[in-house]
C-alpha cells in the first residue's frame, strides 16, 4: 500500500510540474511551450521556458519538500501534530537569518552565506522551541513558545528591513512573511540546493529513530536509538531543510502541517513511511498553490502564504478542536 | 488622462491665480520657506531668491535621486514632520500632492500657508509647476525664463529625431514597476525617438509587468531603475538571467533625470538618445 | 547468558541522593521483584542500571551503545506513551526492526493475548490493552535482560496473573527478568527474589518468605499484612496501615 501511495504521490508532482510549466502570463500553446523548452534557442519563448518556468517549477518542488519533510520530521521529534516550522516560528527566524545576510551585504560576497545566515536562524529558533517547550513538547507549551518567537523574529526582520538605505526594503517585508516564487530563476536553485540535500540527508537518516519514538523517550533509547543523534540530526536537518526553502521563497507556512496531517492516516500513522510521502506532499501543495496564485490573479505576485494560510488555518483549528475533545 | 486634467488645470490656475489670489499679489513674496517633497525642493532650489528658502528634504541631497544634491548640501534639511517644521516658523510651506496628508493638514491647522503642488506627468505639468513655483515664491520672472529655456532645448531635441521605424523601450524597476504610457518618463522616451511599450500594451498608469510578459514582449531597450543603496529583494528581479539573456545589449539605467519634473528631464532624452547612438 | 552487576550505583538528583550506592548481581533465571513505597527509588534504579540516567558507579549496561544495549537487555518503561494512532502490530514489529513477520513478533503478540487486535490502532485501544501492547513490544525484543516499571498497574486480575506468569516463564528459559511493583501479593507469589528499596538503598534482598516478614513490612511499608503459605507458595494480603502512616513528599517520584 505504502509503495502505492508514493507512487501516486510521484504521479501527481510530475503532472502538476508540467501543469506549472505551462501556466504563466504568456498564454502560449502547451506543445509550443514544450518544444521551446527542450529544443528551444534564445527566442524570448524559448527563454520564458527555459529560465523563469522551469526554475520556478524546480523551486516550487524543492521548496514543498523540504517544508513538507521538516514538517513531519519535527512532529515525529516532538510527538505533536502541531509542530510545524511556520506555525512554531522557526521559518520567521529563517527569515531573519536571511534578511540579515542580504542586507549586511555578506550574501553577496560570501558564497551560500545566504543559505547559511538562514540556517543558522532556523537553528537558533528550533533551539529556543526546544529549550522553552521541552522536548517532550506539551501542545499548550510548544505553541505558546512559537508565538513568542514568531514575533520576535517577524519583528526584528522588519526593523531590520525599515533600517535599510534601499527605498524597497520596506516593501520586502511581505516576501518574507508571505513567501513567493514568482521570478525566481536557477540562481536561487543553486543557492538553496546544497544545504537542502543536507537537511534532506539528515532527516532521512532519522525515519528509524522517529518511528521509535512514538513509544516514548526511554522506549526509543532501549531500543537501540541514540537519543542524542536523532535529536541533533532533526535539528540540524529541519533547519537547513526550512532555512534553505526560506532564503529563497520566504516564509511558506502551514506545508509542514496540512500535508502530514492528511497523509498520517494513509501510511499507518507511522513517522518513517510520513517522510517520504510528506516530502512528495508538500511538493504536490506548494506546485498546486504557486499555480493557483499565477490563475486566481494572473500577472500579479499573489503570495504563496495567502493561500497556504487560506488552506492552512481550517486544518489547524481542525487539530486543535480535536486535541480539545482528546484532552 | 493625466495631460489633459493637468493641461485643464493649467488654464484654471493661471486664471485663478490672477483672480482669486489678488490679496496674496498685496502681499510682499514669503521670506522663510520650507519644502518637505523631493520635487518641489529641486524646484524651489531652481527658483529661490538668495535667503527665501529655509530648508529642504533630507531626499533632496540623495545624488541617486536628486538632480540638485550638490546645491541641497548648502541648504537645512528637514524630515517633512509638522513639529520640525512648526518651529522653524515658515511662511509658506511647499508640498506635493503625496505629502503625507496628516501633515499638511495640521501646518494648516497651527495657521500656516501651505502650497500643493501636483506631480508632473508631462512635459506640460512640469511647466505648470515651474510656473506655479515662480508664483507662490514671488519669482514670476525667474520661472518664465526657465520655461522658455527649456522650451527651446525641447525644440531643438526634437528637430533631430532620428529616421526609420521607431524602436520600443520599457521602463523597468523594482517588483517589475514599468510606467504607464502617460506619465513624465514615457514623454522622455518619445521625446528620445522610442515607442513606449506600456503605450503598445495599452497601459496608461504605472502597473506591474511581470518578468515573462517583458521578455515575451522582448523590446529594444529596457530602461532598469535602480536604487544603489543598500539590498532589497524587490530589486532581485533586476538581476534576473533571463533580461541578461534578452538585453544585455541594450540596458540603460534610470538616473535621478527621470525622478521629478525639472528642465533635467531633457538630459535624460539626451543620455537616451546617446545610449541608443552608442549601442547600434 | 548475561547477568546484571550494578556496583556502587549511585544518583544524584539536585544535591539529593535518589540511590545510594546500590549493590545488585542478578543471574539469568532469576524473576525478580523490586518492591518499596511510592518515592523509593525503584524506578530510578531500573533507569540507572540502563544508563538511561546520568549515574555514578557502575552498571554492566550502562556502559554499551544503545544499539548493543537493545540486543541485551529490553526496557519497559512506566509511562505508557503511544504518540501516533500505529496499527498494534507495526509498533510491537518496531522491536525487530519494523519486521512484521518476525517469529518474535508473532511470538509476543501470542503471548500478550493481542494478536486478534493487530491491525487496530493501538491508541484506540483501553489502558489494559495498550499496556499488554507495550510488553508485547519489549517481549518481541527478544534480549537475555527485560526491565520492567510496573508492568502489571492497570491490568485486570486474570492479566496481572498471566503476566507474572509469563515473567517467571521468561526467567525460567535463562534470563534475567525484574520488575517493580506494587502488589505484594503477586510479588510474593510469583518472584524468585525480593530486591526491597527504601529511601534510596537495599534494605533487604532474598527469597520472599525470608524477605517479608511483618517486621519489615511495618518499617518500610508501614502496613500489617496476612502471611501464610498455600500449596507450597507465600500468601500475603495486606489487611490495615500502621497508625504512624504519613503521606511522604514527592511520593509521585516513583
Amino acid at each position: 500500500m505504502n509503495r502505492k501511495l508514493l507512487a501516486a504521490l510521484t504521479f501527481a508532482v510530475l503532472a502538476l510540474f508540467l501543469l506549472s510549466l505551462l501556466t504563466g502570463v504568456a498564454d502560449v500553446g502547451p506543445i509550443r511551450s514544450l518544444k521551446a523548452l527542450f529544443w528551444g534557442g534564445e527566442g524570448p519563448l524559448d527563454i520564458v521556458m527555459r529560465e523563469i518556468r522551469l526554475p520556478r517549477a524546480i523551486l516550487a518542488v524543492m521548496v514543498g519538500g523540504s517544508l513538507g519533510l521538516a514538517g513531519a520530521a519535527m512532529q515525529g521529534l516532538l510527538r505533536n501534530p502541531l509542530a510545524e516550522p511556520g506555525v512554531i516560528g522557526i521559518s520567521a527566524a529563517a527569515a531573519l537569518g536571511a534578511v540579515l545576510a542580504l542586507q549586511t551585504g555578506l550574501a553577496a560576497t560570501v558564497p551560500l552565506a545566504l543559505p547559511g545566515a538562514a540556517l543558522l536562524g532556523a537553528l537558533l529558533g528550533v533551539g529556543a522551541i526546544l529549550f522553552l517547550a521541552g522536548a517532550g513538547g506539551g501542545t499548550l507549551a510548544l505553541i505558546l513558545a512559537g508565538i513568542a518567537l514568531s514575533a520576535l523574529a517577524s519583528a526584528l526582520t522588519a526593523l531590520v528591513l525599515n533600517l535599510s538605505p534601499n527605498p524597497f526594503a520596506a516593501h520586502d517585508i511581505v516576501f518574507w512573511m508571505m513567501g513567493s516564487l514568482a521570478d525566481t530563476s536557477f540562481t536561487q536553485v543553486a543557492v538553496a540546493a546544497p544545504v537542502m540535500a543536507l537537511g534532506w540527508l539528515l532527516l532521512a537518516r532519522s525515519a528509524h529513530g522517529l518511528e521509535a519514538l512514538t513509544l516514548g523517550e526511554e522506549a526509543a533509547a532501549s531500543m537501540g536509538v541514540n537519543l542524542r543523534r536523532l535529536r541533533l540530526a532533526i535539528t540540524l536537518g529541519t533547519a537547513a531543510a526550512v532555512g534553505a526553502a526560506t532564503a529563497v521563497a520566504g516564509t511558506v507556512g502551514f506545508v509542514g502541517l496540512v500535508v502530514p496531517h492528511v497523509l498520517r492516516p494513509l501510511v499507518g500513522a507511522n513517522p518513517a513511511r510520513l517522510l517520504p510521502a510528506s516530502a512528495l506532499g508538500g511538493a504536490l501543495l506548494v506546485l498546486a498553490a504557486d499555480i493557483a496564485v499565477r490563475k486566481v490573479l494572473p500577472g500579479q505576485d499573489l503570495k504563496l502564504g495567502v493561500l497556504m494560510a487560506l488552506v492552512g488555518a481550517p486544518v489547524f483549528f481542525h487539530l486543535i478542536w480535536r486535541m480539545r475533545g482528546a484532552a | 488622462m493625466w495631460a489633459s486634467v493637468r493641461s485643464s488645470s493649467l488654464a484654471f490656475m493661471l486664471a485663478a491665480g490672477l483672480a482669486a489670489s489678488v490679496p496674496a499679489w498685496a502681499e510682499p513674496a514669503p521670506a522663510r520657506v520650507v519644502s518637505i517633497n523631493l520635487c518641489t525642493d529641486q524646484l524651489a532650489m531652481l527658483l529661490a531668491a538668495p535667503g527665501q528658502l529655509r530648508s529642504v528634504t533630507m531626499l533632496a541631497r540623495d545624488p541617486s535621486v536628486s538632480v540638485l544634491a550638490e546645491l541641497a548640501q548648502g541648504y537645512k534639511v528637514n524630515h517633512g514632520k509638522a513639529e520640525e517644521i512648526y518651529l522653524d516658523r515658515p511662511d509658506l510651506v511647499l508640498a506635493g500632492r503625496y505629502t503625507a496628508q496628516t501633515t499638511v493638514n495640521m501646518l494648516r491647522d497651527l495657521g500656516i500657508r501651505v502650497e500643493i503642488f501636483e506631480p508632473a506627468q508631462s512635459f506640460a505639468d512640469l511647466r505648470a509647476d515651474i510656473l506655479q513655483m515662480g508664483q507662490v515664491l514671488g519669482r514670476d520672472r525667474a520661472a518664465a525664463e526657465i520655461v522658455a529655456a527649456f522650451d527651446t532645448r525641447l525644440a531643438q531635441l526634437q528637430a533631430k529625431q532620428p529616421e526609420g521605424p521607431r524602436p520600443v523601450a520599457a521602463t523597468w524597476s523594482a517588483r517589475g514597476y514599468m510606467s504607464g504610457s502617460q506619465s513624465l518618463a514615457a514623454e522622455i522616451i518619445s521625446t528620445a525617438g522610442y515607442d513606449h511599450l506600456a503605450e503598445r500594451l495599452g497601459r496608461k498608469g504605472g502597473s506591474f509587468l511581470p518578468l515573462e510578459a517583458l521578455v515575451l514582449a522582448d523590446p529594444d531597450l529596457v530602461i532598469e531603475g535602480h536604487s544603489r543603496a543598500g539590498h532589497a529583494r524587490s530589486e532581485e528581479v533586476l538581476a534576473h538571467p533571463a533580461l541578461h539573456v534578452l538585453t544585455g545589449r541594450k540596458a540603460a539605467v534610470q538616473t535621478p533625470d527621470w525622478v521629478c519634473g525639472l528642465p533635467a528631464v531633457l538630459d535624460a532624452v539626451e543620455g537616451l538618445r546617446t545610449g541608443q547612438e552608442g549601442a547600434q | 547468558m548475561t547477568d546484571l552487576v550494578l556496583e556502587n550505583l549511585s544518583v544524584l538528583r539536585g544535591k539529593r541522593r535518589v540511590l545510594q550506592q546500590t549493590n545488585l548481581h542478578l543471574h539469568p533465571g532469576e524473576f525478580v521483584g523490586l518492591i518499596g513505597p511510592n518515592g523509593a527509588g525503584k524506578s530510578t534504579l531500573l533507569r540507572a542500571a540502563l544508563g538511561l540516567v546520568g549515574a555514578e558507579g557502575h552498571s554492566s549496561l550502562a556502559r554499551l551503545s544503545p544499539a548493543v544495549r537493545a540486543r541485551i537487555a529490553a526496557w519497559l518503561p512506566q509511562a505508557r506513551e503511544i504518540a501516533w494512532p500505529m496499527p498494534v502490530i507495526d509498533l510491537v514489529a518496531l522491536a525487530q526492526n519494523g519486521r512484521r513477520d518476525a517469529p518474535q513478533v508473532q511470538a509476543a503478540l501470542a503471548r500478550m493475548d493481542v494478536a486478534h487486535l493487530a491491525e487496530r490502532p493501538a491508541t484506540a485501544l483501553s489502558g489494559g490493552e495498550q499496556a499488554r501492547v507495550l510488553m508485547a513490544r519489549a517481549l518481541a525484543q527478544d534480549t537475555p535482560i527485560l526491565l520492567a516499571d510496573e508492568p502489571i498497574a492497570g491490568l485486570d486480575p486474570a492479566h496481572q496473573i498471566a503476566c507474572m506468569k509469563l515473567f517467571a516463564a521468561r526467567a525460567a528459559e535463562g534470563r534475567v527478568v525484574m520488575a517493580s511493583l506494587h502488589d505484594l501479593g503477586l510479588a510474593a507469589r510469583f518472584c524468585a527474589r525480593i530486591v526491597v528499596l527504601d529511601h534510596g538503598q537495599i534494605v533487604a534482598d532474598g527469597a520472599p518468605e525470608k524477605v517479608l516478614t511483618p517486621d519489615l513490612l511495618g518499617r518500610v511499608f508501614g502496613i500489617h499484612c496476612h502471611i501464610a503459605t498455600v500449596e507450597g507458595g507465600l500468601v500475603l494480603h495486606p489487611l490495615e496501615s500502621c497508625n504512624h502512616l504519613t503521606w511522604k513528599e514527592g511520593s509521585d517520584a516513583g
